[in-house]
Formats: structure tokens, sequence, C-alpha cells
């Protein structure tokens, strides 16, 4: 059965509380979640008090402060700092977001409750282990596949009406955001490809320049690989790029529809 | 995952084990006949309905007469199928959402559509028995 109760190992305690420097005034704290393997231990929250008049405005730059300047342990992901290379996904205040771009003061609450990414395995602190929705990725071959040879020494065209599908689409940067969001990867993540990968999918479906769209179709032709999909939308609610993949997957079943008949 | 999957040693790449088995190349139907049974029931459930609501407090004698004219029977038998049909392709989803391992989901899925099939014919047979 699906599990709605997280197993012993896994259960949250309660950690160590790093005060906030004497005299500051604008303090906010930053309840995280804290996972070493090579402990043994079960995971915890730290509490991490920050002067806000001393840090920058985002829950990212108060992650990056903390571990410049309180605790060099504090372990996550993060490059761009400007919502481009999506690797600063994780829960944020229960909800699944890029630390680059999410304002400390939309938090209303008193602590700002860091996660990782849910139901995914975790390597350490805030970075989940994305080895199987990689190869979940990879199994769609989100590359373009075409017999036609380009023109000679002219990129392959594309009307303007053709190059429209791709709005929507082209923008994801694989945070995964939304597929740890989906009720429907928690369960059944190991075959079911979830919204991230099938928006993907569809990207080189919706494509004029593919010509493999008929694999592509077969490929997820399936209960688990597509039908899990329930239109549950909490994929399109928390994509922080303002993505919808669950219309993208309608599109998929409407076109296994289309070419049956 | 479960535990039992776990637990075996894998060294199987991540993409070997999501290729798997390949797709099923299957799922259409189903997902499809869904729609369609929801759509075509709610006309139907609508008449159904205020059917009942109509015979209610009538005769048994008048009951059986309403069930005997031949567009009811038509509409209850049309009723009882895609209710039944309908009915297993929804429980069948719940299954694959929520049961763990081929054996006991392949098994929890035959056994609905075994009671919806037996259910389904016993229906049709009532109102067969009075209709004709
Ligand atoms: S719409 Fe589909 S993909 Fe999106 S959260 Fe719901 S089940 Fe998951
Ligand atoms: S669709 Fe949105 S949430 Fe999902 S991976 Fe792409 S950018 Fe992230
Ligand atoms: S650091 Fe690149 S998306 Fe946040």
């Amino acid at each position: 059965m699906a599990t709605f109760t997280l197993p012993k190992n896994s259960t949250i305690g309660t950690g160590q509380t790093y005060k906030a420097e004497p005299g500051a005034k604008n303090v906010k704290s930053f309840k995280i979640y804290r996972f070493d393997p090579d402990t043994g231990e079960n995971p915890r929250y730290d509490t991490y008090e920050i002067d806000l008049d001393k840090c920058g405005p985002m829950v990212l730059d108060a992650l990056i402060k903390i571990k410049n300047e309180v605790d060099t342990t504090l372990t996550f992901r993060r490059s761009c700092r400007e919502g481009i290379c999506g690797s600063c996904a994780m829960n944020i205040d229960g909800m699944n977001t890029l630390a680059c771009l999410k304002p400390i003061e939309d938090v209303q609450k008193k602590d700002v409750r860091i996660t990782p990414l849910p139901h995914m395995p975790v390597v350490k602190d805030l970075v989940p282990d994305l080895s199987h929705i990689y190869a979940q990725l990879r199994s769609i071959e989100p590359w373009l596949k075409s017999d036609t040879p380009p023109p000679p020494d002219e990129e392959r065209r594309q009307s303007k009406d053709e190059r429209a599908k791709l709005d929507g689409l082209w923008e994801c940067i694989l945070c995964f955001c939304c597929s740890t969001s989906c009720p429907s990867y928690w369960w059944n993540g190991d075959r079911y490809l979830g919204p991230a990968v099938l928006l993907q999918a569809y990207r080189w479906i919706a494509d004029s320049r593919d010509e493999y769209t008929g694999q592509r179709l077969d490929n997820l032709e399936d209960p688990f690989r597509l039908y899990r999909c329930h239109t549950i939308m909490n994929c399109a609610a928390t994509c922080p790029k303002g993505l919808n993949p669950a219309q993208a997957i309608g599109k998929i079943k409407q076109m296994m529809v289309e070419r049956q008949g | 995952m479960s535990e039992k999957q776990t637990t075996a040693i894998r060294m199987e790449s991540a993409l070997g084990r999501v290729r798997g088995l390949g797709s099923a190349k299957q799922g259409t139907h189903h997902w499809w006949m869904q729609r369609v049974t929801s759509m075509a029931l709610l006309p139907l459930t609508l008449w159904f309905v205020l059917s009942v609501a109509t015979l209610a407090g009538k005769s048994h004698e008048a009951t059986l007469a309403w069930i005997a004219h031949p567009l009811n029977a038509t509409l209850l038998l049309a009723s009882i199928g895609l209710s039944f049909h309908h009915a297993a392709a929804g429980l069948q989803v719940v299954i694959e959402d929520y049961v763990r391992g081929e054996m006991p989901r392949m098994f929890s899925i035959l056994a609905v559509k075994a009671a919806c099939w037996l259910f389904g014919l016993l229906s049709a047979i009532a109102v067969l028995k009075i209709a004709l």
C-alpha cells in the first residue's frame, strides 16, 4: 500500500537553535531540515535566527548567509540565483519552489520552514537524489529526432505558428518542483513519469521539426507512464515558472485518442 | 518503491530500470471509456432518479409495468451496463494507484471485474425477467 506515515528512521527530531546576534532588530527564524546519512541519526530541524536587516531579500540569500556565517555544514544546491538553473528547488513554507525566487517576506508565519523536495531519497540536508528522475527524463529522449537532413548551411525552419506551439513548454527549467508535488508521482514514481518529464515529452511531440511523434506517443502509452495523471493539478499550482504540466499531459492524452480513430 | 523491491541488490542502471519492460502500448481505451461512460451516465442517472421519484408510492404492479415498458427496460439495461463498466474502470484505477506488487494488484483487479460483471448480469437478468 501507499504509505501515509513516515517510517521510524525518517521521523524528524528537534535539533539546535542558533540565536541571532544580540541587538538584531529584524529577526526571522529559519527551521531547516537536516539529515546526514553518515551519522546514522534521524533527520532533525535546526533553527537559525537571522537578522533580516543584514540579509538579502530571498530565501536563498538567507541560506547562503547561514552557510557562510553560521553553519558551514548546511548543504543545499544552488547555482544561478535567478531562477534559471533549477537547482535550488526545495519545499519552503509547505510549497515546492525555488529558494532564489521566493521572497522571505512572503512567508507570514513565525518560522520559515524549509525541507527537501517531498518524497525523494535525501542525499544530505536539502539535497534530493535525482538520479531516477534524470533517468526518466532521458528515457523520453528529450532531443530533436529527425530523418530528413537539415537544409545545407541552414537551420531547420519553423513557421511562427509552429514555434508558438512550444510556448509554455520551452520555459521549463527542470527543477522538478511539479513532479515532487504530485501525489501520483509520490505513490507510483517508480513507473509514472510525472509532470516534469511528461511536459518535456510533450515539448518534443509538439515540435514541428521532430519526426518521431508516433514513436514518442508509443513509448508513453502505458497505464503507469502516462495514465497515472488524474488531473489533481498540484503541478500547475506549484510550478515556479508559472507553467501548466497538467495541460501538456491533457494534450498528450488527446493525441492518443485522436490517433485511434 | 516498496521495501521488498529494494532489499535485493540491484546493479541495473537507472535508465535500464526506468525503461523496464517497455510501455504496455495500452491504457488509452480504458481512459477514454471512463470519460465516455461518465458523459453517458449523466443524462441516464438523471432520468433514473426522476423516474424513481415519480414511482414513489405507486403499487407493485404499476412499478413492474413501468419496468416492462420497452423504452424503460432499454434505458435501465443501458444504465446498468454503463454503471458497472464505469465502476470497474474507476476501481481499477484506485487499485493501480494504491496496491503494491504485481500479484496482489492483478488479483484485486480481476476480483473487482468479476464482481462488477456478476452484479451487472444479475441486475440485467432481473430487468429482462420482468420485461420479457
Ligand atoms: S495534474 Fe497530473 S501530473 Fe499534475 S499533479 Fe495532478 S496527477 Fe500529477
Ligand atoms: S514544469 Fe515548472 S515545476 Fe515542473 S520542472 Fe518545469 S519549471 Fe519546474
Ligand atoms: S539558484 Fe538557479 S534556480 Fe535558484
